[in-house]
């Protein structure tokens, strides 16, 4: 078959020219773009990414290339992904079309005859999906999108641009292609652009052929490169950067990041300042996570702060963040001074107060982007100046003085053992056991959550299992204190814990706190395995050491899943097979809200202190959930849910209706005797 | 503007279960915590606002033994103050109220302070040195002051929390003693780390002789005969029902006595 008989390249010297000094501007243009928008990456504080280089590699292909994360919202997902497959198709079409411009017949080499119809077929899905998005951006606009009063213009214009520019570099590919098809009588792959644009141009002449060819060819040239260029700018820098945003996302969870990486714990004296006080105290890689934040408010769409209306909005962090860095780091131009700190800036104080590090934003992020690292690092510089509000003051000075955020006495950590109804050995009174229970403060100081050490402490004797508790050696373990950015006493905490765990000669350590439980996974280093309750329950259960009897109410039971027992610890089938073991129980989920997007009761440790002004209790809001789902009573994991749930109950007036029980409890009230 | 802060260190009642000791001359002090008093902290935090916005410095001072008045210092160091100063010697134990307003008069009149701060009461205090330091000095003296004015050139203006939360004002000409209410202002956060940062500051110490003071007028001329703790008393009432119930009945006393309109 014979070319057609007019190209781009062959179009005069002129345009020859002219297509070579499009890419030439265009990625000179580019280029300097991307060198303004690396520069505060270069100042920033260091990161350590580049370990776990294949499990990276997996996130790549699940998260990135996968899409992973997109299908969870259905529609958007879906036509996320026809666009992404769409740009992978595209973008080898797209650079030969660049080189075409200059010189003739030029092809990649590897992209066979079958490249022709998937690139025509991507396109065609594309346009389709741009049409849908279109309609979906411009009439039914999802209330997630919205930008609240005061934090700026919303960005359905930048959308309908971007959506505009890649259906123009859509249509222009396509008539492009039909024309020289339309030249030459070759065929069309059938239902794409170029077959549909091939039957519009049937009827005109070569003259007319080779103008439509070269101005589609124009057209796309300077969208192609206009829109490279483009893309830093705001939300769509994502396309960009997202790549190596999931290569250099978390791999861990549960962790939270050192205050400086490569400094050890023991050298923090060492450190002049502690957090992130203004903007180069982030790492690289969270500004990476501003870049890329494609501001699609799935964060906050399952940020519990933001449903109870606190002043906090994930998806904010990272859009504020990211212009106040294009602010500070314009195009052209020095750096401009930080007008001031961080927090007081673009950040309130209690904006940073409300998270409680439930991970529900992470979990939903497509991308990867971090924020409780963030959240932490703020509120470490926060607690270095002093801004800490005056209802933690108490409970962080008791932690330092007593150990316990309540301030009660040392030697009253293990009273509650009395009224277990077993004996408790103590290494405080020189006991010892093979498995260490860490009960943590609220277990052991709280009257109410008290009852939960007591049916732990019976459950593992039921099951045989030869146990030990700390006493007033124990400390608490630190895991809010450490959320909470006081790293130091939380260091201190995890001293002396560490200390007595190794002198008590214990082989496991169990717990029935999730926040007990992620600490001494995640923040300690050297202890013998953890385990949570749960696990250990659900084993029992298997081996036929605990044998329980049918629940005979009637009632529908839900769990909860604590935030660190769920999706920082990846422990959501032990309770609900513990669940499933009691005969009759009837058990209900709260669909959608239920797993990895289980709602915070509102959050632990130091939350139960402080109050962030908001229209309504995470716990309320959970209660009502699990009444929707049609429960009756919810078990839970975790003795701060359980606080925070029987509240709930008790604000929402629906004491009498509904139960809030913890997973021990219930067990231990259906154990056979 | 020069400011010196009188800090005492207190077990805390938040963080102690205090306990009457047998003999009832002391309370049990086995198992105490201790910290800085609760209205001192306020007093500090004060003092270093006024210095952030007028310039000058705060010396933060306490008696007490050496180690003891170190620690207590030394953490309000780690909030700001530049200087710090203990005042220690075994003639000072056991000193009332009057004694310790005569050891931090003689600190007070070493410097040359235009204010002096102290908390409107200790938790194991009496809320008298304050007003008897003022005394000593011959300075002009305010008490449960909620807010400072400094005016350039002009006396200072103090606001007052008086009895029903009522608010007042008044003009006070520098030096001058102010005892702190709590609710001035929002005391910062000082953790492990502000107090390892002042670890090595250098804090002096003065005794009886340093402060030209003479052992034996400091004797307590206030002695103490007794704690207990009293029996409970009758009078109370519990309210029993629903939760609606309940708030009704109590909404019905609170108007019945008065308490609310």
């Amino acid at each position: 078959m014979s070319p057609a008989p007019f190209s781009p390249a062959s179009s005069g010297t002129l345009f020859r020219a002219l297509f070579m000094l499009i890419p030439a501007a265009g990625l000179a243009c580019f280029g300097w773009i991307m060198a303004r928008r690396v520069r505060p990456l270069l100042l920033a504080a260091p990161d350590d990414r580049m370990r776990h280089v294949p499990r990276r590699l997996l996130l790549v292909l699940k998260l990135w290339l996968g899409q992973g994360r997109h299908p969870r919202y259905l529609l958007a997902g879906v036509l996320h992904m026809v666009l992404f497959f769409g740009f992978l198709a595209l973008g080898a079409r797209s650079a030969q079309m660049v080189v075409l411009g200059f010189r003739d017949g030029f092809a990649f080499p590897g992209l066979g005859a079958w490249y022709g119809p998937a690139k025509d077929w991507a396109a065609a899905a594309a346009l389709l999906a741009v049409a849908v998005l279109a309609v979906r951006r411009g009439v039914f606009r999802p209330a997630r999108y919205a930008v609240p009063p005061g934090l700026g213009p919303g960005h359905a214009g930048e959308a309908m641009l971007v959506l505009g520019l890649i259906a123009t570099l859509l249509v222009s590919e396509g008539l492009f292609e039909a024309s020289q098809l339309a030249a030459t009588g070759a065929p069309a792959t059938v239902l794409s652009l170029p077959w549909a644009f091939k039957g519009l141009l049937a009827a005109a002449g070569t003259g007319t052929l080779a103008a439509v060819n070269l101005a589609a060819y124009t057209v796309h040239d300077l969208t192609f490169f206009g829109f490279l260029c483009f893309l830093p700018l705001g939300k769509h820098f994502h396309v960009i950067t997202s790549l190596f945003n999931v290569f250099f996302m978390r791999v861990e969870t549960g962790n939270v990041k050192p205050v400086r990486h490569g400094v050890a714990s023991q050298q923090l004296d060492q450190l002049p300042s502690f957090g992130v006080k203004r903007f180069e105290d982030f790492t690289w890689k969270h500004m990476l996570d501003f870049y890329s934040c494609a501001d699609c408010g799935r964060c906050s769409d399952h940020c519990p702060a933001n449903a109870v209306g606190r002043p906090l909005s994930p998806r904010f962090i990272s859009i504020k963040a990211r212009d106040y860095g294009f602010r500070l780091y314009p195009l052209a131009g020095p750096a401009k001074a930080e007008p001031a700190p961080l927090v007081g800036g673009i950040f309130s104080a209690e904006e940073i107060w409300s998270c409680t590090t439930c991970g529900a934003c992470e979990q939903e992020c497509p991308i990867g982007i971090e924020y409780i690292d963030k959240i932490v690092d703020l509120r470490r510089g926060m607690v270095e100046d002093g801004l800490v509000p005056q209802s933690l003051q108490k409970p962080l000075a008791s932690l330092e003085k007593r150990g316990n955020p309540y301030g009660k006495l040392e030697k009253k950590r293990g009273e509650w053992a009395a009224a277990a109804g077993v004996p408790v050995k103590s290494a405080e009174t020189g006991g010892t056991a093979p498995t260490l229970y860490f009960v943590d403060s609220v277990s052991s100081y709280d009257e109410r959550m008290q009852k939960i050490a007591q049916a732990t402490a019976r459950l593992l004797a039921k099951a045989g299992v030869d146990f030990m508790v700390l006493g007033k050696d124990e400390k608490d373990s630190g895991h809010e204190v450490r959320r909470f950015g006081e790293e130091m006493l939380f260091q201190s905490l995890k001293e002396q814990n560490t200390e007595a765990i190794r002198a008590s000669g214990a082989q496991r350590i169990v717990t029935g706190d999730p926040h007990a439980l992620n600490a001494l996974r995640h923040d300690y280093e050297g202890l013998p395995p953890v385990q949570h309750i749960s696990e250990l329950l659900a084993e029992g259960l298997a081996g036929g050491r605990l044998r329980l009897r049918a629940a005979g109410d009637g009632r529908a039971f839900t769990l909860h899943d604590p935030c660190y027992l769920g999706r920082h610890n990846g422990i959501y089938d032990a309770p609900r097979t513990v669940l499933d073991a009691i005969p009759g129980l009837r058990r209900v989920e709260m669909e959608g809200a239920c797993r990895d997007r289980s709602f915070c009761c509102g959050g632990g440790g130091l939350n139960l202190f402080h109050e962030v002004p908001e229209a309504k209790r995470m716990g309320v809001a959970r209660v009502e959930q699990a009444r929707a789902a049609g429960a009756q009573v919810i078990v839970t994991a975790c003795p701060f849910c359980l606080t925070n749930i029987e509240d709930a109950i008790k604000v929402a007036g629906l004491e009498g209706r509904m139960e809030a029980v913890d997973l021990c409890e219930l067990v231990d009230r259906q154990l056979e005797p | 503007m020069e400011i010196m802060v009188c800090v005492k260190r207190v077990p805390d009642p938040a963080e102690n279960e205090i306990g009457v000791a047998p003999g009832g001359q002391d309370i049990l002090r086995d198992d105490l915590v201790y910290g800085v008093n609760e209205w001192d902290n306020y007093a500090v935090e004060e003092a270093l606002r006024i210095v952030e916005r007028e310039g000058g410095s705060v010396t933060v001072v306490s008696v007490g033994a050496r180690e003891q008045a170190e620690e207590v210092v030394r953490r309000e160091m780690a909030m700001g103050a530049e200087q710090g100063l203990c005042l220690a010697d075994p003639a000072f134990e056991g000193a009332d109220g009057q004694g310790l307003a005569a050891i931090l008069a003689a600190a007070v009149r070493r410097g040359s302070y235009d204010l002096v701060l102290t908390g409107a009461l200790a938790d194991d205090g009496a809320a008298q040195v304050g007003g008897m330091l003022a005394a000593l000095l011959d300075w002009p003296y305010a008490s449960l002051v909620n807010r400072i004015e400094v005016r350039v050139g002009a006396p200072l203006v103090v606001g007052r929390e008086i009895e029903g939360g009522a608010q007042e004002v008044s003009e006070i000409d520098a030096p001058c003693v102010l005892s702190i209410q709590t609710g001035i202002n929002e005391p910062r956060y000082v953790g492990i780390r502000g107090i390892r940062k002042v670890a090595s500051a250098e804090i002096p110490v003065l005794g009886a002789a340093a402060l030209g003071l003479d052992p034996s007028t400091l004797g307590a001329r206030v002695r103490r005969l007794d704690y207990f703790v009293p029996p409970a008393g009758v009078g109370a009432e519990m309210l029993e029902g629903s939760v609606d119930e309940v708030a009704g009945k109590l909404v019905d006393l609170l108007k019945a006595k008065g308490g609310i309109k």
